[in-house]
């Protein structure tokens, strides 16, 4: 196996060949935020949180998926990226009519984290507040298309780890809606096998598990799926 | 490549769907020919309905949630009947600032109908396309099939009301 | 059948021909492209090979050819004998044709046409109203398949690559990526099986170059794409074309079983080991699918959203494969260039341009067609002398290049050579070739809106700030357009353009800001007067007066948490 050294904000790290920038920086205690990434499943490189810039070229590259070269100088912060980077997450807060008071996911929301992390008070850019659905059809689960930010990770742990496939992503642009085999209620579904690894994944209160009130989150309670790890290292992703 | 699915038959016993099959078939029934497939089925039913998104994702291997997103992202897949006419009005940047916009309000307040709705009696169909290539005959609508270019508001929606 | 024209499959015409048996003396050429189609010119070419043969006139060949260029005046029937024009024919009276081709003396020579035709340099398109596009035997005519014939008989894939390379040739669908270097990571990727693709998805507003060159030479795209393939090592390839185009589709598919037949496409193509074969794949109304990656996915059967390069499709393409994905123009420029030379090529152009480029002129210009100019002339020439200036000699007031990614070049700046890197400096850029021509009718505002809406509309979803960002500008414009904009958020347009341009996964979202960015370069008083003034100077955009001017959303909210 080829080990690659490279250097990240600075500091002199190294990595073995076909690794992500991601995968590297995270090996080193560099953190580079991501909410559409998680360990264990195929990047996308979508939500663009993780961008950075490379030896100078003007083109930014998602971390995620930007494979580790010999040599590479990368900077993953600095004052251009965090201002980027807090545009792109108050974005996400805009599209959709996030109300943080009464979340699922309130203090172990993912997005609200990040808007901590980057240090965001107030929002400037214009609100989009579209009207957009709940879909409490399931027995167990719930789908709050309001928190949802289509980082698709509900979509690749279903067809990736579970084999099921439920969900896929509906129309494009801002219409874009993640929905159950052919846009039927989750609780209609013929495919879903009630597994719950999609309310696991989900990084804010879009999927959630019913008969927990606002901010009685699951995940403290159980571990994180903690195999994608090892799915990760055997499938080399 | 072991098949894991046994090849569904087609919704009914409409010849149509033997057009469909023909063309999933020659594809080697693969997950790849999906877009294919749907072209096939729409060109022959007019419209996608669940049946024919059934169908086409059941004989492919193409998981359902997949075929519906597939069909949700392309414009040029409906998922619903049209019309017994359709108007489409170009909304490219040549029709655009040689007057598609007045075409449009003009339908609007003359047939009270928008882009992609249907009159309630189920006549008219209004759509529209980001550019025909149809820019010389700025701005263009088509009319079932037949393309009339350089065409008022008003001499368009005498038209479309004497159909 | 949303978004698109209602006939999907167009009506199978036979080639209705009249081919006199011995000498001809006299031709008739009826353009049979979509736009002339559109106005009846089959009805033409029938009808006079029947008055033809009414009237006796056994020495003439009436024939339908690909497009004759200046759309705007057609249905076009051309008398290639002496060059006369016949605009706007119409199949019921066609008198004074038969009277035309009558008075032809044998051995005619062409009359001047014009500066429309006269200052153009036919490269790409120097079959284009000259064969008929559903004729194999009308091809080899004009030197068809002798490009192709002459590579594999003498040459080896590197020299064809070192004759490219040595032509100048770029990527004619937008960015003009050296056509060569592109070719040769194809050739050099790992790999046993590799593609050759045909992006003929062209979905820019107002451009219409590559459905021309379908629709009158579909052969030259098959050539073209088979000497790619011998080049870099394929043995398949896709055409990928927009279904709105159903002509262009026929017209392909003849192509393509007629190559088929005669040994240009399938196995050992002209008696050589050399085996390449072409489907066509129908797009289906996404604009990102012209993004290579997109496009990509879309072959596969996948919704058309782009991935993030590298890895670049030339490595890892379709199914995975080293993949050659070039334009329609592209490859119609590549025949000519083997058979003419990588000389003759590179002597036309300016700087790194090198070549011609098709230029698709339409809004409010006089000549509204399809015009092929070497690189480097001025926007002047092509809108003026061949172009025919200003409908009703109005003042120009922008050019519009470069479609949805591209931007508005203003009256200052007319005297400038048309080339990738002076349309770049302009704050504009290639594209594949829409030129949209705009008088003082047109608010620049309102245009920048406009194109906003395009790309809100078109954007795939996939990543957040060209699906969020796209429409945040275009709510900014609508209020500026509006007359409900203050300056703070002019400001915060420009600041948001710029995070959409650096930020977003592909070209769409990183080429949406664009027509922003060049409007407030050139006409940002335009911008001012919607804002401050509170009028549209082109009296374009509706000014809705706000009984209190304070805007209500002027307060920042605060972050829920």
């Amino acid at each position: 196996m080829t080990v690659y050294t490279l250097k990240i904000d600075g500091r002199d790290v190294a990595g073995s060949e076909g690794q992500s920038i991601m995968d590297v920086a995270e090996e080193n205690g560099i953190d580079i935020p991501g909410l559409c990434h998680l360990p264990g499943i195929h990047d996308r490189g979508a939500c663009r949180l993780c961008v950075v810039k490379i030896g100078g070229s003007p083109r930014l590259a998602a971390a995620c998926v930007t494979r580790i070269a010999e040599g590479m100088d990368v900077v993953a912060h600095d004052e251009e990226l965090e201002e980027y980077r807090r545009a792109a997450t108050e974005m996400m807060f805009l599209e959709r009519n996030h109300v943080c008071a009464v979340c699922v996911a309130n203090n172990h929301c993912e997005l609200q984290e990040l808007s901590a992390d980057l240090g965001m008070t107030h929002f400037e850019l214009p609100r989009i507040s579209p009207t957009v659905d709940v879909d409490l059809s399931h027995k167990l689960f719930g789908l709050d298309h309001n928190r949802c930010i289509l980082c698709l990770r509900c979509v690749r742990v279903c067809d990736e780890i579970e084999g099921a496939h439920v969900w896929d992503v509906m129309h494009r642009g801002l219409e874009t809606r993640i929905q159950a085999d052919m846009g039927v209620d989750w609780g209609d579904s013929a495919t879903c096998t009630s597994c719950g690894k999609c309310v696991q994944v989900c990084p804010t209160g879009a999927l959630f598990e019913k008969g927990r009130p606002v901010a009685a989150g699951t995940r403290d309670e159980r571990p994180f799926l903690p195999w994608l790890r090892v799915h990760q290292e055997e499938r080399g992703l | 490549m072991p098949v894991l699915h046994a090849k569904p038959a087609p919704p009914s016993d409409d010849k149509r769907w033997k057009i469909v099959e023909t063309r999933m078939r020659r594809m080697g029934d693969r997950p790849y020919a999906l877009i294919e497939a749907l072209h096939a089925a729409q060109e022959a039913f007019g419209y996608l309905d669940e049946s024919a998104l059934n169908y086409v994702g059941d004989t492919l291997g193409v998981p359902h949630s997949r075929v519906y997103g597939v069909a949700t992202f392309y414009s040029y897949f409906t998922l619903k009947p049209q019309g017994e006419h359709t108007c489409v009005v170009c909304t490219g940047t040549a029709c655009y600032i040689n007057g598609a916009k007045e075409i449009l309000a003009g339908i609007e307040r003359g047939l009270g109908v928008k882009p992609k709705q249907t009159t309630p009696d189920g006549k008219l169909s209004i759509l529209t396309a980001r550019c025909l290539g149809a820019c010389s005959l700025a701005p263009a609508v088509i009319v079932d099939g037949a393309v009339m270019g350089k065409i008022g508001a008003a001499e368009l929606v005498a038209q479309l009301e004497a159909m | 059948m949303s978004e698109q024209p209602a006939a999907a499959r167009p009506v199978r015409h036979r080639a209705a021909v009249a081919t006199p048996a011995g000498e001809t003396r006299a031709s008739a050429y009826v353009c049979e492209a979509a736009s002339c189609m559109s106005a009846q010119a089959h009805d033409i070419t029938v009808n006079l090979a029947a008055q033809c043969a009414a009237a006796g006139l056994t020495d003439v060949m009436v024939k339908r050819v690909g497009c004759l260029g200046l759309c705007a005046a057609g249905p076009l029937v051309e008398i290639p004998q002496t060059g006369e024009l016949f605009a706007q024919v119409k199949p019921g009276d066609l008198g004074g044709l038969i009277t035309a081709l009558k008075s032809v003396k044998p051995g005619a020579t062409p009359k001047p046409q014009g500066p429309f035709f006269e200052k153009q340099l036919r490269v790409a398109t120097e079959n284009m109203g000259r064969v008929d596009p559903e004729s194999l035997e009308d091809y080899i005519g004009r030197g068809g398949y002798e490009a192709l014939q002459r590579v594999l008989a003498d040459m080896t894939s590197t020299e064809v690559r070192e004759v490219v390379s040595q032509s100048g040739l770029r990527g004619r669908g937008g960015a003009g990526y050296p056509t060569a270097l592109k070719w040769t990571t194809v050739a050099k990727a790992e790999g046993k099986q590799k593609y050759v693709i045909c992006n003929a998805d062209e979905g820019d507003p107002g451009a219409f170059m590559d459905r021309s060159v379908l629709e009158s030479d579909p052969f030259r795209i098959l050539e073209g794409m088979a000497i790619a393939a011998f080049a870099v090592h394929a043995t398949e390839g896709y055409i990928y074309c927009r279904a709105e185009y159903p002509l262009a589709v026929a017209r392909l598919r003849t192509a393509i079983r007629l190559a088929q037949r005669a040994g240009f496409l399938g196995a050992n193509i002209a008696d050589t080991s050399f085996t390449f074969d072409v489907q066509v794949r129908l797009g289906a109304g996404a604009f990102v699918c012209g993004e290579e990656t997109a496009l990509i996915a879309s072959v596969e059967g996948k919704r058309g959203t782009p991935r993030p390069r590298p890895p670049y499709p030339a490595v890892e393409g379709l199914y995975g494969c080293p993949t050659l994905i070039n334009n329609v123009e592209t490859f119609a420029n590549v025949p000519a260039i083997l058979r003419k030379g990588a000389d003759w090529y590179a002597s036309i152009g300016l700087g790194k341009s090198r070549g011609t480029k098709v230029f698709a002129l339409a809004g409010r210009i006089v000549n509204t067609g399809l015009v092929e100019v070497p690189m480097g002339m001025t926007l002047r020439e092509i809108i003026y002398d061949i172009g025919g200036g200003i409908i009703d000699g109005r003042p120009f007031k922008a050019v519009q290049t470069g479609g949805p990614s591209g931007g508005c070049i203003p009256a200052d700046y007319l005297d400038s050579p048309v080339s990738y890197e002076t349309l770049i400096d302009l704050g504009s850029f290639m594209g594949s070739g829409g030129m949209i021509v705009m008088d003082d009718t047109s608010c620049m505002v309102d245009v920048a809106r406009y194109f906003q809406d395009f790309c809100r509309d078109e954007s795939c979803g996939k990543c957040v700030p060209c699906r969020v960002g796209t429409t945040q500008l275009w709510m900014l414009l609508d209020k500026i357009c509006r007359g409900q904009a203050s300056l703070a958020d002019l400001d915060q347009l420009e600041r948001l353009a710029k995070v959409v341009q650096k930020m977003s996964l592909c070209g769409l979202g990183q080429g949406a800001p664009n027509p922003i960015f060049s409007t407030l370069r050139y006409f940002r008083d335009e911008y001012l007067a919607h804002i401050v003034d509170k009028r549209c100077p082109a009296g374009v955009c509706e000014i809705v007066r706000l009984p209190d001017a304070r805007p209500l959303d002027a307060q920042p909210t605060e972050v829920p948490a």
